[in-house]
């Protein structure tokens, strides 16, 4: 791919004689959102950080617009970066926060003065110039960070776990704020997360990371649907994930049989896709709970326990009772270790 | 019974720690012409005398001179080693630290003596410049410390920023680091002015012919001349420390940094 923005190629990431990240390739398309998303310690904000330059990598390459900087120092790379603790200025105000960078290329007042204006703009933020940070809200501070970085018009803007300090609300308002201020600048944006819903959410494609390695790349659709592994089907919400031998569901808990043939070594099934009250298993009730369009139940079964969704019009069982249940062919997803 | 007991400490600490105060600036304050307490008479003539003695106008000048150009300097070897040690995860930092915090933990007549015997005797170092040393020294403990308080407050992450916004590390420290602990560094010099400006177990060894810091002065002037004038003077240098502790304390809440 000739448009690759930035491209690591057999990149390995250490901290002393810990490998974070063992041989990464990974190539960033111009304009897009990617997610890089993973469990605490999967090497996604490590990786962030040697795309910055904020880390030298042990070996390999990072190359950003075709050049080379592997050994270029952070503060020439032309990459912004909103960290998740936003790292505002203190003793500044919101102004001169966002003007720090362009006044350290040395720029004429006046255009330092009108790119400022425009990017606290860009952000909503018109009218706080003069406030410190300490004095504004979480979710003002955020962006400001932002604005501060969009400025500087980076290649690529990096973004750690940018909205797991706001609360609810804020975060579904920042999630559509990320994607207009990505449509309007065009930027490349590559953010980190541990929270798919967030990912899928915003993201153009998504990384999925487990122990510095890509577990799967793809769209959101294509990784929501159709996950390859155990580990990247746990992550989308496969609740129920077995392992099939000699024609068997197995588990720590025991066996089932399993109703078709199939070459998988793993399946797996969404709490979505198992009917409640037919099919030819049976399960105890060992937890109901109502969630809005559903009912959510835990059946204990030979398998051990059982996660399925019901729709709310079918009725209800009590906890304790014996109940059916399938674990469908249609809906099922084959899986590789 | 627990209501009385409280006022009898409170009343004895009050006395121990300001009593001494009083009995100075009573003692400065007398008519006669000997130290004594309680002064015979009031009057303000020793207060006025003490501007008139030209050898301390000397020492005061030099213990100025030492004060702040020591702690000054203290604070250039000191806020980079406090930066150091609190950002980099360096080999032995415990080490380090009690290393930068020893001319506190040994005694300054030790120091003094050790200056002298090494430094000024065999190379010839003058007094002035042992003084120098010397008082740098002392202050350091106290800038390290007071600056490593100030930067653990400080986000590493904002250094990063700056970075990525296009500074240098250097240029980082100097446009984000500095101005976020100016308070601690403003606190650490006035504990070290004040430091330097009583010390006198060091200065004691290092003192020459005319070279004097003006505790020391005063020691010398009592064994020859009894009189009030030198109450009178350490009522003056009292006052003028609380002075600066208070303006501290005003401007940027000094105590919290200590």
């Amino acid at each position: 791919m000739s448009d690759a923005i930035v491209r690591l190629s057999n990149l390995t990431l250490s901290y002393g004689k810990t490998v974070a990240v063992p041989d990464l390739d990974l190539e960033i398309v111009e304009g897009e959102l990617i997610a890089l998303l993973g469990p605490s310690g999967c090497g996604k904000t490590t990786t962030m950080r040697a795309i910055a330059g904020l880390l030298t990598p042990a070996s390999g390459k990072v190359e950003i617009d075709g050049r080379d900087v592997t050994r270029l120092a952070a503060n020439k790379r032309g990459i912004g970066l909103v960290f998740q603790s936003y790292a505002l200025f203190p003793h500044l105000s919101a102004f001169e926060n966002v003007a720090f960078g362009l006044r350290l290329k040395r720029m004429p007042e006046e255009e330092i003065r009108a790119r400022t204006q425009a990017g606290i703009a860009t952000v909503g933020l018109t009218g706080f110039e003069t406030r410190k940070p300490a004095e504004m809200s979480g979710g003002q501070q955020q962006r400001l960070a932002l604005a501060r970085s969009l400025v500087m018009e980076p290649k690529v803007l990096l973004l750690d776990e940018p909205l797991s300090n706001l609360d609810a609300r804020l975060r579904l308002e920042m999630r559509t704020e990320l994607q207009r201020v990505q449509k309007d600048t065009g930027v490349t944006m590559v953010f980190v997360t541990h929270d798919q819903a967030e990912a899928l959410a915003l993201a153009d494609r998504v990384v999925l990371m487990k122990d510095g390695k890509i577990e799967q790349l793809g769209t959101p659709n294509e990784l929501y649907a159709q996950p390859a592994t155990a580990f990247a089907a746990d992550f989308m919400g496969f609740e129920n994930i077995f392992h099939v031998e000699g024609g068997e569901l197995v588990s720590k808990a025991g066996r089932l049989p399993l109703g078709f043939d199939t070459k998988a070594p793993i399946l797996a099934w969404r709490p979505a896709s198992v009917p409640v009250g037919k099919g030819p298993h049976k399960g105890q009730v060992l937890a109901s709970s109502f969630a809005g369009a559903h009912r959510e139940y835990v059946l204990d079964s030979a398998l051990g326990p059982i996660k399925a969704d019901a729709p709310i019009e079918t009725s209800e069982f009590p906890i304790g009772e014996s109940v059916a249940f399938d674990l469908p062919r249609e809906t099922v997803r084959s899986l590789t270790a | 019974m627990k209501n009385l007991s409280t006022w009898i400490i409170l009343g004895l600490t009050l006395t121990f720690l300001i009593g001494p105060f009083i009995i100075i600036i009573l003692a400065g304050a007398s008519a006669g012409e000997s130290l004594a307490f309680p002064p015979d008479g009031l009057s303000l003539k020793w207060y006025l005398k003490v501007f008139t003695i030209e050898s301390f106008r000397d020492s005061f000048m030099l213990s100025m001179f030492l004060a702040i150009f020591g702690t000054l300097a203290a604070l250039l070897l000191g806020i980079p080693a406090a930066y150091a040690l609190n950002r980099y995860n360096l080999p032995g930092d415990e080490t380090i630290r009690t290393i930068v915090a020893a001319p506190i933990i040994v005694p300054g007549i030790i120091v003094g003596l050790a200056l002298l015997r090494y430094l000024v005797v065999p190379l010839d170092f003058t007094v002035t410049m042992a003084l120098f040393m010397a008082h740098t020294a002392l202050v350091l403990p106290y800038a390290v410390r007071v600056v490593s308080s100030s930067l653990n407050n400080l986000r590493a992450d904002m250094e990063e920023a700056a970075v990525l916004l296009g500074c240098t590390r250097f240029q980082a420290f100097v446009k984000v680091v500095l101005p976020n602990i100016r308070g601690g560094v403003l606190a650490a010099f006035i504990l070290g002015f004040v430091t330097s400006f009583n010390q006198v177990p060091v200065s004691l060894f290092l003192s020459g012919p005319g070279v004097k810091t003006l505790p020391i002065d005063m020691l010398a002037y009592m064994e020859i001349t009894y009189d009030p004038s030198v109450a009178a003077l350490s009522a003056l240098l009292a006052f003028m420390s609380l002075a600066i502790v208070f303006v501290a304390e005003r401007l940027l809440g000094f105590s919290r940094y200590v």
